[in-house]
């Protein structure tokens, strides 16, 4: 692997799981991971269509860079990525129909994902094709991670089971787990984001933002570099 | 020398050809040239993107379509199974329902079964969009909110044995935010409920949404649509009576009381979703009225059980 893969494309492939995670240091992304996640099945399409995207549309970005002009830069990285999104929900709809009705709009909502934009405008308008989808693999990797485990939890937690296979038994069919009921409603994706961010933090201080603002101490008459 | 002439003019096509392409890669280079914010390369950038992605969305679309159309049809055939109460994990879909289950089209207003058309062809939610095809409904009776009905509904008969053992009406009618697309299913005997279900809708998830939970579509089995002669409806109908009682079949605030008089027309409202609930009372009234199907279900019931 290291032999074909030069050191560019490694960082931009293994930096975005954890030291640079779109979610969790970049916080972007937010919204679908709350809305997707109550299962694993969803999640893990949603992941995979996400990573696609940013990867297809981050290369051919990064493959028109030198022409784009300024002035409709934007437009031309959500013509792209929209059309890419489209042609995605087509798929899903054709090879996946069940799972697209439970994805329902978040699949066209990948378009104003903060991610993919965020990836284009930051990394492939500025570095070649194969680095740019490289890069785009990594971040869309990252996503997935995230997501995933959050689904995770809330999948056995909210319904004791893991991809619709039951893990846990209900004590409603005689078993012994009593479901979280609120594991299966959207905030509950934003207390396990938050205590995952909360983790990584803790194990990578440097990734904890500085405190923006400190009260200066006046009685000592100095300015508050303490 | 007519075969020289032809030959000729071939070869000035492709040399036209030739020339307008050689034109087309000295402009795109020329473009390619230009500052990235020239006015001219800013337009060709943007037709010429437009250009390609339109032609990958299309021909994706266009591509797909099939499969999809597919996924679609199948999708309605497992929603009538299930209703029908004949849904089995991973049983063959289109091969239990064209065993179990056929198709008729029934005229709104006699009642009658439709010869002449195939039914299995027959679009019902297309044939109320098409003028020809379809009758307006008068606003004082429209509790449904659907504005038009299509002159033909297409009913599903589950038999077993040679005898009709459900009867699948399709139902659609306004909630909160959507019209709500789905089955009611009735019994041999036109009045008891066998099972209902909304395979399209976008009512709030987690509120209205819950029409699609299991747990809430088992309170209708065995629920009575019309009221029975010796008991009068607990609330008058909201369009007056049908020839054959009064559609009395409603969603009330709470959870039904099974031991009261009455209770075989109620069903639970779902919590949080009072809009909702009053969309599916109406709905379920307007189909089970005479604008509905209420000639049909007369005729089912005079005939004791459907002949086809």
């Amino acid at each position: 692997m290291s032999a074909i893969l030069n050191d560019e494309t490694k960082k931009v492939l293994t930096t975005p799981l954890v030291n640079d995670n779109p979610i969790t240091l970049q916080v972007l992304g937010i919204c679908s991971a709350l809305a997707v996640t109550s299962q694993m099945s969803t999640s893990l399409i949603m992941a995979l269509a996400l990573t696609l995207v940013t990867a297809f549309s981050s290369a051919a970005i990064s493959a028109i860079r030198n022409h784009i002009p300024s002035s409709i830069r934007i437009i031309v990285q959500m013509t792209i990525i929209a059309s890419l999104v489209i042609v995605v929900d087509q798929i899903l709809k054709a090879f996946a129909y069940d799972v697209s009705k439970q994805l329902s709009v978040f699949v066209g909502l990948i378009i104003t994902n903060c991610i993919v934009m965020g990836r284009a405008e930051g990394y492939a308008m500025k570095n070649p094709p194969l680095e740019s989808f490289m890069d785009g693999i990594g971040n869309g990797l990252g996503y997935s991670l995230i997501l995933v485990t959050v689904a995770f939890f809330r999948e056995i937690l909210g319904s004791g089971k893991l991809l619709g296979i039951e893990v846990f038994k209900l004590t409603k069919d005689g078993g012994w787990y009593d479901p979280n009921g609120l594991m299966l409603l959207p905030p509950s994706a934003f207390f396990i984001i938050g205590l995952i961010i909360w983790g990584v933090r803790q194990w990578k201080p440097a990734q904890a933002e500085k405190v923006e603002f400190k009260i200066l101490s006046i009685a000592h008459g100095e300015g508050g570099h303490h | 020398m007519p075969s020289k002439c032809k030959h000729l003019e071939k070869l000035n096509a492709t040399l036209e050809q030739y020339e307008q392409y050689r034109k087309f890669i000295i402009y795109k280079d020329k473009v390619l040239a230009l500052g990235n914010d020239s006015l001219e390369k800013t337009i060709a950038i943007a037709v010429s993107l437009c250009l390609v992605c339109a032609v990958l969305v299309s021909f994706a679309a266009v591509a797909l379509k099939p499969l999809q159309a597919g996924n679609k049809a199948a999708d309605m055939k497992k929603n009538i199974l299930d209703v029908a109460g004949l849904l089995e994990e991973g049983a063959d879909i289109n091969a239990a329902f064209s065993d179990k289950i056929e198709a008729k089209l029934v005229d709104l207003e006699t009642g009658d079964y439709v010869d002449g058309i195939n039914a299995d062809e027959y679009d019902q939610r297309k044939a109320a969009k098409d003028p020809a095809q379809s009758i307006l409904i008068p606003k004082d009776k429209d509790i449904a909110h659907i504005r038009v009905k299509a002159k033909y509904a297409k009913v599903f008969l589950v038999k077993e044995a040679g005898q009709v053992k459900s009867i699948i009406l399709p139902i659609n009618g306004y909630g909160l935010w959507s019209t709500l697309y789905g089955f009611l299913s009735l019994e041999a005997d036109g009045q008891t409920v066998q099972s209902i279900n909304f395979y399209d809708q976008q009512e709030t998830p987690g509120l209205g949404g819950e029409v699609v939970n299991p747990n809430w579509r088992a309170l209708w089995k065995g629920k009575k649509v019309y009221a029975e002669s010796d008991q009068p409806a607990l609330d008058k109908g909201l369009i007056g009576e049908a020839d054959i009682g009064e559609p009395a079949l409603s969603l009330i605030k709470g959870s039904v009381d099974n031991t009261k008089p009455g209770s075989q027309y109620q069903v639970d409202g779902l919590a949080g979703a009072t809009l909702t609930s009053t969309g599916v009372t109406n709905l379920v009234r307007y189909w089970t009225s005479n604008e509905g199907f209420a000639p049909y279900l007369k005729k089912v019931r005079t005939v004791k059980g459907v002949k086809s």
